[in-house]
């Protein structure tokens, strides 16, 4: 006959053969890998206690399974070969909602702006983003001035070329230089490596 | 008059000149000078750009806040994104004078240019609601329909708040108060602060996510009974006016409020640029 509190999950079993595996194989923490994401812009990072506001706030994390909450995690530890090739750590829309309700001050979004920094130094750049960063670093615009753009500028009264590096190429060259100087072209051109 | 630094960034101009040229109208029947920032480029984008390279976000963002010091403008912007850069790096430069050397360094080599600390960084929004206000628009307003309007705030007008400090970050009004202020109703909806999906460079990696994330907002307005979604940022503009089309089940029109204003106050619709966006605009 079973005793009421036996039947009670919480009370304590054994530890079954795959968390003893876990607990043997568990990784030590990499402060160093810490350090630069604190160097980076996320000196919050070590504030986290794991509540899961941010999570539980994330609209990225309602349509996948990304959890900010793990990432933040993986960065307090220093799992850097976990996040850095990580797709998760490119779903997060910097919508600041889970750095607005951290009970910690956690600054989130600084945190995976340092993580990308890192990612992309390590050579993790999806094609789509580089060609952005390419055509602002060749052109200083994101997008291109097609024909149909110039004539629906014209027909509203505006400069048929906007006031902007388009129309100033003393300007667009100073753009291009500072991508040169911060090595940012190369970057670009070497997809990260 | 009160006189700014128009900053254009890109998917304004480029794709949708309608909002530029409204909001120059707008602008003027306010009473507020907009002037060119002249050679100004791409802010650099928050998504893409910050997460590549920080220090190269940083030097470019600084040499459009030069252009604007040194003509003694202010900046302002009708676009999150510009705002989200330009307000951060200036925040940041400032304030910190051992980084605005460090970004000044880059700045000069380049372009012969220094960023002194001393702009300040508006969002046309904040600029209407806060040094315009609410009854000197009113006051400007022509009539016409009353419609549903489903106010769309986005993520980096309001956001991050400690430093921005504009209005409540979770329950703000001062958007609202100026869409019924042009004749509007703004409705109430569901999970009404929700990113659009676009942003941080999702919708160029993972397209299929910042949908899914844009249809749950669309579903929301439309089970609210939206008329019109009214936006502050082209590029949430871009990802409600572009999406319907591809989801095929809502044709909800988009307008950014400088259109919006733009028709209230009565201003000929072929100024407003209409033609360019995918979901017909018939009000």
């Amino acid at each position: 006959m079973l005793y009421p509190f036996q039947q009670n999950p919480y009370i304590r079993r054994p530890p079954s053969t795959d968390q003893v595996r876990a607990l043997t194989e568990a990784r030590e923490p990499k402060p160093a890998f810490t350090r630069k994401v604190i160097e980076g812009g996320g000196r919050t990072v070590n504030l986290c206690f794991q509540c899961g506001t941010c999570t539980g706030s994330c609209p990225s994390g309602r349509q996948t399974a990304f959890r900010i909450r793990k990432l933040v995690r993986r960065a307090q530890l220093g799992f850097e070969e976990d996040v850095l090739p990580s797709d998760d750590l490119w779903l997060c829309t910097t919508c600041f909602t889970c750095y607005e309700r951290c009970p910690r001050g956690v600054e989130i979004v600084d945190i995976v702006m340092a993580l990308r920094n890192l990612a992309v130094r390590a050579g993790h750049m999806a094609e789509p983003h580089r060609k952005v960063a390419e055509l602002i670093s060749k052109t200083g615009h994101l997008v291109s001035l097609r024909d149909e753009d110039k004539a629906l500028r014209g027909k509203l009264g505006l400069d048929e070329t906007p006031p902007t590096v388009f129309s100033d190429t003393k300007a667009q060259e100073e753009v291009v230089k500072i991508a040169s100087i911060c090595g940012f072209d190369k970057l670009i051109a070497e997809g990260g490596k | 008059m009160a006189k700014y630094g128009f900053f254009l960034g890109c998917i304004m101009p480029l794709r949708y000149p309608g909002i530029e040229s409204s909001t120059r109208t707008v602008a003027e029947t306010l009473g507020i000078e907009l002037v060119d920032l002249n050679g100004a480029s791409c802010c650099p984008a928050p998504g893409v750009m910050r997460s590549f390279d920080q220090t190269y976000w940083m030097a470019v963002a600084a040499r459009n806040l030069a252009i604007a010091e040194k003509m003694g403008v202010d900046i302002v912007t009708i676009c999150n994104g510009c705002f989200d850069t330009l307000f951060e790096v200036a925040h940041k430069l400032n304030h910190d004078e051992e980084l605005r050397a460090k970004v000044n360094k880059i700045l000069k080599e380049a372009s012969g240019m220094e960023y002194g600390g001393t702009v300040n960084v508006r969002h046309f929004v904040e600029l209407l609601y806060k040094d315009v206000g609410v009854d000197a628009i009113q006051a400007k307003v022509k009539g016409g329909r009353k419609l549903k309007a489903a106010v769309h705030y986005g993520c980096h007008f309001l956001k991050p708040s400690n430093i921005k400090n504009i209005d409540d970050a979770e329950r703000p009004h001062i958007f609202d108060d100026l869409v019924e202020a042009a004749g509007m109703e703004s409705l109430e909806y569901k999970d009404k602060g929700s990113c659009c999906g676009a942003g941080g460079g999702v919708r160029a990696r993972t397209p299929d996510v910042a949908l899914k994330m844009t249809k749950e907002n669309l579903d929301n307005m439309t089970d609210a009974g939206a008329e019109v979604i009214v936006d502050c940022c082209p590029f949430c503009h871009l990802q409600y006016d572009v999406s319907q089309p591809q989801l095929k089940e809502y044709s909800i029109p988009v307008l950014h409020l400088s259109q919006l204003l733009g028709l209230a106050f009565g201003l000929e619709k072929d100024k407003l640029g209409l033609e360019s966006h995918k979901v017909k605009v018939e009000l």
